[in-house]
């Protein structure tokens, strides 16, 4: 049994997202955070004092865990981002970049 | 019902309702009945909130009733919703202040751009923002494959999968059991489901069990089920530690005393690659606390607000229902959106509602109370333990400024250390915070903006709230 057995699932053919430049699939309706987490990916995120790895943690958005660079942009929630065929995930070291803005 | 982008600027609304979950989704049903013009609004893109949380429908789930109780009430809601003129649904509309004047003014962001800001005006408001999920951190918290047990739950209803095979699911509450049980029903295996109280507590409540018939045969199916799988459910213990350098390899899990002190030498580890953890909820009602709405302190300490048998808060036009009046499950919360609707309405309460609110609310008493953190939980947070996981903030800090620097509240330890500073706005460590400031679990939180506000969005100058 899978989740996809289990609630008989019949997605369209999967996406193909870019995890630091590796080809992940996707199936449409997906966030981000579950395509990588199907493809056993757990961490996408180095913090910023002690270099930890990090990724989802609460799956709803509150907690901001889950950042990483998408398509060059920094500090988005993969838990809450939809995945779009030729997305580009990076793991995020730190800030990302100096700009907090979300 | 329209899915609006508000594009079309302000409209005035009789109500608007903040939440599309249970109690927001009775609420707007209820109240377009009755002939109010709403607005529902959501961050989220699809209605359900948590409990009705599901797929995506590019996934084509033939079966997501598989995955949820009380799936049928859901779908009768959202179609009616569907069909109701008067009810404008607004996804992806995350309200970050909401103020008081002639009407309410919502302003809510729907992106990082200037141009994703929108204001919602209405006569009257409800908020029915439900809960997030208090966490009690412990050593190897902030490993990869450590996760919430609701945010385990939220990944697999929306988007069918797990963050693992072997997944212990641990904390406290009532919550834990429906993780496990839908978690082994997806193909995961659960070796063990780790509660820290012992369910005494509910033996002396056995009148209030007896009202709540449904409560007990949806905790008689989690039981079958997780017997099925041959889930065992370990009480009076708790995760002390997860073990692994990148990821989660395995966990230990000891015996806590009646106060939740973990007994030394009663370690013993259960390999996994994953942990579902949480211990009970937190109401969300942070826009409230801004405004000033009066608050109760639950029997398992987290702030509540304040209702009337109305379900109105103590500010005039605002009305609160679900779990941000306490945690009380999603029945509670489809009771109350409809007993406040009625009164926004001016319209008698029904008597349906009525007694389910007051035997749900007795449930909920009972199960708080029985489930309340013990004293001495802080006994497994190591000095090195990040107590904050944004700011990365060890307990030894935390200490530190308590003993040495004299900090007498979870305010001044806050300044002192960053911890509860970070994106997340303490709602990870807040209650952890509070605690190893010697102070009670938490009252209720004071957060200005409810979520991290674009820049470009506050600072729009023709708008006469930033002055
Ligand atoms: C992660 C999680 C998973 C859960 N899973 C289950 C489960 O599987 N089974 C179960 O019995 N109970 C579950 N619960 C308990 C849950 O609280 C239910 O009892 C029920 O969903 C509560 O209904 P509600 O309407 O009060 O709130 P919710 O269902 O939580 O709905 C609140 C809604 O408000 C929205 N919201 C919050 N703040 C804002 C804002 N500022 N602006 C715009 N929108 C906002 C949220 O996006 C959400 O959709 C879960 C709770 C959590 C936190
Ligand atoms: S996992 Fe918590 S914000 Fe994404």
């Amino acid at each position: 049994m899978d989740p996809l057995d289990l609630v008989g699932a019949e997605p369209g053919p999967a996406r193909t997202i870019l995890f630091d430049g590796r080809p992940v699939p996707a199936l449409p309706g997906q966030t981000l955070a579950a395509a990588l987490w199907a493809d056993g990916v757990l961490a996408w995120r180095t913090t910023r004092t002690g270099g930890r790895p990090r990724g989802a943690f609460c799956g709803i958005g509150q907690c901001f865990d889950c950042l990483a660079t998408v398509n060059g942009r920094p500090n988005q929630r993969l838990c809450l981002l939809p995945a779009e065929h030729g997305d580009a995930v990076t793991t995020q070291e730190g800030h990302g970049h100096g700009d907090l803005a979300v | 019902m329209a899915t609006s982008r508000s594009e079309a600027g302000p409209i005035r609304y009789d109500l608007a309702v903040i939440g599309a979950g249970p109690a927001g989704l009775a609420a707007a049903d209820a109240a377009a009945a009755l002939g109010l013009r709403v607005a529902l609004l959501d961050a989220g893109a699809r209605l359900g909130g948590q409990y009705y949380r599901h797929p995506a429908p590019e996934l084509g789930a033939a079966r997501p009733e598989k995955l949820h109780h009380g799936w049928r009430t859901f779908d009768r809601l959202r179609e009616r919703l569907a069909a109701a003129p008067l009810v404008d649904h607004l996804p992806e509309h995350h309200v970050w202040a909401a103020e008081r004047g002639e009407h309410w003014t919502l302003h809510a962001t729907r992106g990082p751009e200037r141009a994703d800001r929108a204001t919602v005006t209405a006569r009257g408001l409800l908020l029915a923002t439900g809960a997030y999920e208090r966490q009690l951190p412990f050593p190897g918290w902030t490993l990869p494959g450590v996760v919430t047990a609701g945010g385990a739950q939220a990944m697999l209803k929306s988007g069918l999968v797990l963050p693992g095979r072997r997944i212990v699911v641990a904390g406290s509450g009532p919550l834990l059991l429906a993780v496990a049980s839908s978690l082994a029903a997806a193909g995961a295996r659960v070796p063990a489901i780790v509660e820290a109280t012992g369910y005494l507590g509910y033996g002396r409540g056995l009148p209030v069990l007896a009202g709540n018939p449904a409560k007990l045969a949806e905790g008689a199916e989690h039981a079958a089920r997780l017997l099925r799988h041959g889930v065992r459910l370990r009480r009076r213990a708790a995760v002390v530690e997860a073990h692994g350098t990148d990821r989660i390899t395995a966990v230990t899990v000891a015996r806590l005393d009646a106060r939740w002190k973990p007994v030394p030498g009663s370690g013993r580890r259960i390999a996994c690659d994953a942990l579902a953890i949480g211990h009970g909820l937190v109401p969300q009602i942070d826009l409230a606390v801004e405004l000033g709405a009066a608050t109760v302190t639950t029997a398992d300490g987290t702030a509540a607000l304040r209702v009337d048998a109305q379900q109105r808060t103590s500010v005039p036009g605002l009305w609160a229902a679900g779990e941000t009046c306490g945690v009380g499950g999603a029945d509670l919360a489809l009771a109350e959106g409809v007993l406040a609707a009625h009164s926004v309405a001016g319209k008698p309460a029904p008597a349906r509602e009525l007694t389910v609110r007051r035997r749900r609310r007795g449930f909920a008493a009972l199960m708080a109370a029985a489930h309340a953190p013990g004293p001495d939980w802080t006994g497994w947070v190591t000095d090195d333990t990040d107590v904050c996981r944004c700011e990365e903030v060890p307990a030894r800090a935390v200490r530190e400024a308590v003993t040495e620097l004299g900090a007498a509240d979870a305010r001044t330890v806050k300044l002192l250390t960053r911890a509860g500073m970070g994106w997340c706005q303490g709602r990870m460590c807040g209650p952890a915070v509070a605690c190893l400031s010697g102070g009670p679990l938490g009252g209720p939180d004071s957060r200005p903006l409810s979520c991290p506000v674009p820049l470009a969005q506050l600072a729009e100058p023709d708008e006469p709230f930033v002055q």
